[in-house]
């Protein structure tokens, strides 16, 4: 018997899913994070896994991670010393930043700007140049270059980002500085930017193989730590990383590459989102992941997420490929608040975070936050987390209250209905930007709400939207470690071309993409995935001649294969160009980069079974409770989530509680429990 | 007047609109504003859009108050300037300063105007404006600094129907494009435009249909009044009645031997109103730097400063205009008469800034930021590859620069920034591979911000090493006059501009010039102004003057300006900090300026030609 091991680390909760690779059977486990060391509570897991399943750890021959590592350095300001070499006459090129100020006019006036990645007093000039086109202009000065990597030694760098102007068009500077760092600064990890980003923009290169020093030791001893506990407590599986896009990644390719890895938490939500939905049989979706402080929201078509080339992490945007997640700045701790001179109500982005926390939490919170107003509405019970959280109702109410009476409002009630009300208008603002902004209309889509306050705001959303069903999948630290267990290994190989598309011939776009996908697929190779189960798929970078930004085009081999593959990229590039603009132009087209991403087989795990029910909800109805909607206060049903069974159908206003996420169901909508676990929020018919 | 043609035209009731529907609106309006910005950048072919943003986006109501945007423009005065019906489907596009009220201020900007219908019944407009690369003209990128007309600013389009009912007057484009260098780029940012306008319009229709047009016009009424609100408690908040403030600061030269022009500012409030007055102001300027100021962007311009820091997630609107009255004197450099040359206005759109900054920081110091605005420093190149696979081919560069942020309340200016939203700089690599160039070195200069507790950002040094024959133009200014500082802050430095010859001879170049002939070999610094300082720099942490010192963002000599005493590798003698410290404190008066401009106007002209290599410029006088 062999099994696979599924492990999202959460703020508070880990979670584990053991699965069959064989039945494809799945096992569950939940227990307290440990954030002083992951690694604690991911093997208490997999004890608790093990146990209840009656597997020995012996038999589990992969273990698939999302982890919030590389993430959290960079939130947290906590990651190495990275010494960057540039280019002499471009050493200020972090410190310059593309001269960008966020804000509208007079923004300047109060933007703090963020201290460079890689300070500067921590960044060397190499004497050395490379054309546009590859050529040498001027020899790399080694005897100059080492002695600017001792300064960079004195000064106790921890890790080394090369970055050389034009370093994408030829990469020969950059690999010696590379052999002069391993002798000048021993044991110091180097990434160059020709490794970690063949692509042009300087600034963006920079930044991103800096990202990647900047994350790496932290993310190497965190991934060394957690094999080497594997092995000691008899694990011999293999452990593989979730990347930002989706894929997985073996540990070793994780560890030179981490600034792949920004996103994997969130990407393990889409995942385990996509993987849930397909077994309702919905692969046209929205996915809206609302946590405490912030929302992230993704499109995904036929079951594939879209991929975007931009990784954001708080103020850091670098280029890495993830899924195309956009981040509404707002979530359950959002503040609200009204500004004296215009009484107008705002939300975010201030937030309670953790610490104090809404109102509602009694940790000394005062100021009012959407949790608060879900608890004055009623939408929220009293317990949460299956009772480690106790909400203090009164508390919550003051605080809405102050909002109540800077606007004049005649009750909390209606205060907090206005701060729900705006708050969800965030979220469609989100969810706009992922659909009617390219093209989408979010009603040929279902809504799959998850995060800790998702299910909460889910159904709102749908109305809005008009996205049906509203899919609240099981539990959302599930879900993560769902996607992590269901995902497939992946690896990618891009580099620019700036080509004309008319001046390509079939043969020459094969060469291209063809070279691409061997070196990608020979890593994967390399990460145990035999070649006979490689899935190539194809992206095109591409653009009006002269226009400065690009559409990725995504195809297949088939299109390669075709003697006028151009010509047919360049048609899929301008229906693209009309669904977004609505126009396209005379002008010729250009290919900026090229992409191949190589995946291996998606391992098969077998779709929770919710045992039939006989058409009464009333074994899962716990109560009823008064709630504020629409201007009115409703009695809605209460109902615990682990008693519904498949096909049971929860009439609106309801509220449905499990032991981490709440779901309201609103008047004049039903919930319907389905075999695979989710709760699928549909307009009543009479409404409909 | 134009005369709008609806189906449908009787009165729209207003309704009450409860708080959160106007927020709702508020964020709807907010949102289609971005994806006009979205729509445009990710089209357009110029280099001046789509690497720089050099674009202005505006949702208005059906009278044409602005209710949305950033920097407004008056539909008003631009419909006051259209003589002919004006229907659904119909898009209208000027390029004429002079036909619509100053609502764009130079022929390079092509404003594109739609009326938004429901129903058969105007519920708005949508609107923007984007600065062409080229529209024709003597000069490659159409700003011939010497320029004294319009009529050598290329093609200067009248307000007409680009497109009547939905068909576009194929005529008329064709006759536009045929006066531009490179049409494509004219026609992809125009398609841009108006793909992003009638975006913008589409979103509204959808705000009224999910809101009703009653409530979403009664909406815009409350957001209008809301603007009006704010801005009349904070008149009375920062303003004491009856009391003058008054600002002069200048631009350098008018790129033909005139100079310094002085642009002063005053305001006074009366009751529940203030008066903005120009009036002291130089004539206008027989070179092309006149700046056409709309009275309503002045107002906007205002607010900006006024409301930013009070709510920053307000939406901008017009609402508060009628509590600002503006005087702006005919014939000064503010509203000079047709058809004097306008084409190098951007400076002026920076000083605005500045004089706003220094008049309104008087009274609240919060808002007292040190000065920055030089300009938008603009930069061309262009010409025909001489040999190889693209022989005979023109190439045209097009870009704009960036300085030192001003020291600010909030801390130091960031190092060669941009004080325009949005704007980013074209990336080496970008230049490289389009464009028969090669950057040297791209660094801000060390000691060029101004001193203070608070630095001003430091300048910017381009070097752009040139591998094709061609011709260049610059348009720069604070050349002359300094950056100034505030609260105690020194001044920041002024810009430089010259080409190191491949003969090894050196140039130096006015801050405004074109068809400036290049070799290969050649090389052109572009070297920007820094940003004033703000504060007691002998109050800056020696310890942080020393860091900057080891990121070379300070000098060891340069660190003397504040006091301290540093080796160059940044490690600080405290003792003869102190002792500096002490001494600096004695030699200079007990209260510091608020504002410090660098020696006074006579001095700077006396010493021009010995310190900056260009002749004094000749004081303009009213006729």
């Amino acid at each position: 018997m062999s099994y696979r091991l599924g492990v999202d680390v959460g703020g508070t909760f880990t979670d584990v899913l053991l699965v069959d690779e064989e039945s494809g059977s799945t096992w569950r486990a939940k227990t307290a994070s440990t954030p002083s060391d992951q690694s604690i509570g991911v093997l208490h897991g997999i004890d608790k896994v093990c146990a209840e399943a009656g597997v020995e750890r012996g038999d589990i021959a992969h273990v698939l991670h999302g982890t919030t590592v590389a993430t959290n350095a960079i939130l947290e300001g906590k990651g190495a010393t990275v010494g960057l070499v540039t280019t002499r006459g471009f050493r200020q090129v972090l410190q310059i930043a593309r001269s960008f100020v966020p804000g509208g006019l007079a923004g300047w006036i109060i933007w703090p700007k963020p201290e460079p990645l890689a300070a500067l007093e921590n960044t060397v000039e190499a004497p050395e140049r490379i054309g546009s086109d590859g050529s040498v202009v001027l020899a790399l000065d080694e005897e100059a270059t080492r002695a600017a990597l001792r300064v960079l030694r004195a000064n106790g760098v921890e890790a080394l980002a090369v970055s050389l102007i034009n370093a994408f068009a030829d990469d020969r500077h950059e690999r010696r500085i590379a052999e002069l760092a391993a002798e000048e600064l021993p044991g110091v990890e180097v990434s160059l930017s020709s490794v970690v980003l063949p692509e042009m923009r300087e600034y963006e290169r920079a930044l991103t193989t800096v990202a990647n020093g900047y994350v790496q030791p932290q993310v190497a001893r965190y991934v060394a730590n957690l094999s080497a506990q594997l092995t000691r407590q008899g694990v011999p599986g293999e452990l593989s990383i979730l990347r930002s896009d989706g894929g997985l990644s073996a540990a070793e390719a994780a560890i030179s590459a981490p600034v792949t890895m920004l996103l994997s938490g969130p990407a393990g939500g889409v995942t385990g989102a996509v993987w849930v939905a397909e077994q309702s049989g919905h692969t046209e979706l929205i996915t809206f992941d609302m946590g405490g402080t912030s929302t992230d929201v993704a499109l995904v078509r036929g079951g594939t997420a879209r991929i975007g080339r931009e990784t954001k992490v708080g103020d850091l945007t670098v280029r890495a490929s993830a899924v195309d997640v956009r981040t509404v700045g707002a979530g359950g701790g959002s503040i609200a608040h009204v500004p004296q001179l215009t009484r107008a109500l705002r939300v975010g982005p201030q937030s309670a975070g953790a610490e104090p926390g809404p109102a509602a939490y009694g940790k000394g919170g005062a100021e009012p936050t959407v949790t608060d107003a879900n608890v004055v509405l009623g939408y929220l019970p009293t317990t949460l987390a299956g009772g480690e959280i106790t909400l203090d109702r009164e508390a919550a109410r003051a605080a809405v209250q102050t909002v109540a009476d800077a606007m004049g409002l005649p009750s909390a009630e209606a205060a907090a209905a206005g701060i729900i009300d705006i708050v969800n208008e965030n979220m469609l603002g989100g969810l706009r930007l992922v659909s009617v902004q390219q093209g989408f209309d979010p009603r040929d889509f279902a809504l799959v709400a998850f995060g800790g306050a998702g299910p909460l705001h889910a159904n709102a959303l749908g109305r809005l939207t008009g996205a049906w069903p509203v899919i609240v999948p099981p539990s959302p630290g599930v879900l993560c470690a769902l996607g992590d267990a269901t995902t497939s290994a992946r690896d990618e190989s891009a580099r620019t071309v700036l080509r004309k598309l008319d001046e390509l011939d079939a043969a020459e776009l094969r060469a291209v993409f063809g070279e691409l996908a061997e070196s990608a697929s020979r890593r994967l190779v390399g990460q145990g995935v035999p070649a006979g189960e490689h899935t190539v798929t194809y992206s095109a970078d591409l653009r009006f001649v002269g226009q400065g930004n690009e559409l990725a085009v995504t195809f297949d081999a088939g299109l390669l294969g075709a003697d006028d593959g151009p010509a047919q990229l360049a048609r899929r590039f301008d229906a693209e160009h009309e669904r977004l603009f609505s126009f396209t132009l005379p002008a010729g087209h250009e290919l900026v980069n090229a992409r191949a991403t190589v995946s291996g087989p998606r391992p098969r795990v077998a779709p929770i079974r919710l045992e039939p029910g006989d058409g009464d909800v009333s074994a899962a109805r716990t109560g009823a409770t008064r709630i504020y909607v629409d201007g009115d206060f409703v009695d809605a049903g209460l109902y615990d989530r682990l008693k519904l069974r498949a096909g049971d159908v929860v009439p609106g206003p309801a509220i449905v509680v499990e032991m981490d996420s709440t779901t309201l169901v609103l008047p004049g909508h039903t919930a319907t429990a389905d075999a695979g676990g989710s709760l699928l929020i549909r307009p009543s018919v009479t409404e409909a | 007047m134009a005369r709008i043609v609806e189906t449908d035209t009787t009165e729209v009731p207003r309704v009450e609109v409860d708080p959160v529907t106007l927020d709702l609106v508020e964020n709807g309006l907010r949102n289609a504003r971005y994806e006009m910005d979205e729509v445009l950048f990710r089209t357009a072919l110029s280099p001046g859009i789509r690497e720089q943003h050099d674009e202005f986006p505006l949702i208005a109501d059906p009278a044409g108050k602005m209710v949305v945007g950033q920097f407004g423009l008056s539909i008003p005065d631009f419909l006051a300037g259209f003589d002919g019906d004006i229907g659904e489907g119909d898009v209208l596009l000027t390029s004429d300063p002079y036909a619509c009220g100053a609502a764009i201020s130079h022929a390079n900007d092509w404003l594109v105007v739609l009326p938004i219908f429901v129903a058969g019944r105007v519920v708005g407009w949508a609107s923007m404006f984007g600065h062409m690369s080229d529209v024709g003209g003597k000069t490659p990128s159409s700003m011939p600094t010497d320029a004294r007309t319009i009529y050598e600013e290329g093609v200067v389009i009248p307000p007409f129907k680009l497109y009547e009912a939905g068909r576009v007057n194929e005529d008329a484009l064709r006759i536009i494009l045929n006066q531009v260098r490179v049409p494509d780029w004219n026609r992809a940012d125009l398609n841009g435009l108006v793909a992003a306008c009638r975006t913008a319009a589409r979103r509204v229709q959808e705000m009224c249909a999910r809101f009703g047009v009653e409530t979403y016009l009664s909406a815009l009424d409350a957001l209008l009044q809301r603007n009006h609100d704010a801005m009349k408690a904070l008149l009375h908040l920062v303003f004491e009645e009856g009391r003058t403030l008054s600002f002069t600061d200048y631009i350098c030269d008018d790129g033909v031997g005139f100079g310094p022009y002085e642009l002063k500012l005053s305001l006074t409030r009366t009751g529940d109103k203030v008066h903005l007055d120009f009036t002291g102001s130089s004539p206008q300027a027989q070179g092309p730097i006149n700046y056409y100021l709309n009275e309503n962007l002045a107002r906007m311009f205002f607010g900006i400063y006024m409301i930013t820091v009070a709510d920053p997630q307000i939406l901008w609107n017009d609402g508060f205009y009628p509590l600002v009255d503006v005087t702006i004197p005919d014939g000064s450099y503010w509203k000079p008469k047709h058809p004097a040359a306008l084409n190098a206005r951007n400076h002026g759109i920076g000083r605005v800034f500045d004089l706003f900054g220094g008049l309104l920081g008087q009274t609240n110091p919060a808002l007292l930021n040190a000065a920055g605005f030089s300009s938008s420093p603009h930069f061309m190149y262009s010409g025909n590859y001489s040999g190889g696979e693209r022989k005979g081919e023109w190439f045209q560069l097009y870009s704009i620069g960036f300085g030192g942020i001003p020291g600010r309340p909030l801390g130091d200016g960031p190092d060669g920034h941009s004080l325009w939203p949005s704007f980013v700089n074209i990336p080496c690599e970008f230049l490289e591979s389009y464009y028969p160039l090669r950057i040297e070195k791209w660094e801000t200069i060390a000691d060029t911000g101004g001193a203070g507790l608070h630095r001003g950002g430091n300048g910017v040094d381009v070097a752009y090493h040139f591998l094709e024959p061609g011709t260049i133009a610059i348009h720069d200014d604070r050349w002359l006059m300094y950056p100034w500082g505030v609260n105690g802050g020194a001044p920041g430095a002024r810009g430089r501009k010259w080409i190191d010859r491949v003969d090894g001879s050196r140039e130096i170049l006015p801050s405004k010039c074109h068809d400036v002939p290049v070799r290969p070999g050649d090389v052109l610094h572009f070297v920007t102004w820094g940003g004033g300082g703000w504060g007691d720099p002998l109050l800056r942490d020696p310890e942080l003057v020393g860091l900057e010192v080891r990121r070379g963002l300070v000098t060891a000599a340069g660190a003397r300006r504040y006091g301290v005493v540093v080796d160059d590798a940044g490690t600080t003698d405290p003792a003869a900090t102190e002792a500096l410290r002490a001494q600096l404190r004695a030699g200079r008066p007990e209260e510091l300026p608020v504002f410090d401009m660098g020696p006074g106007l006579d001095e700077i002209l006396a010493r021009c030609e010995e310190e900056t290599g260009l002749p004094a410029p000749t004081r303009p006088v009213w006729a």
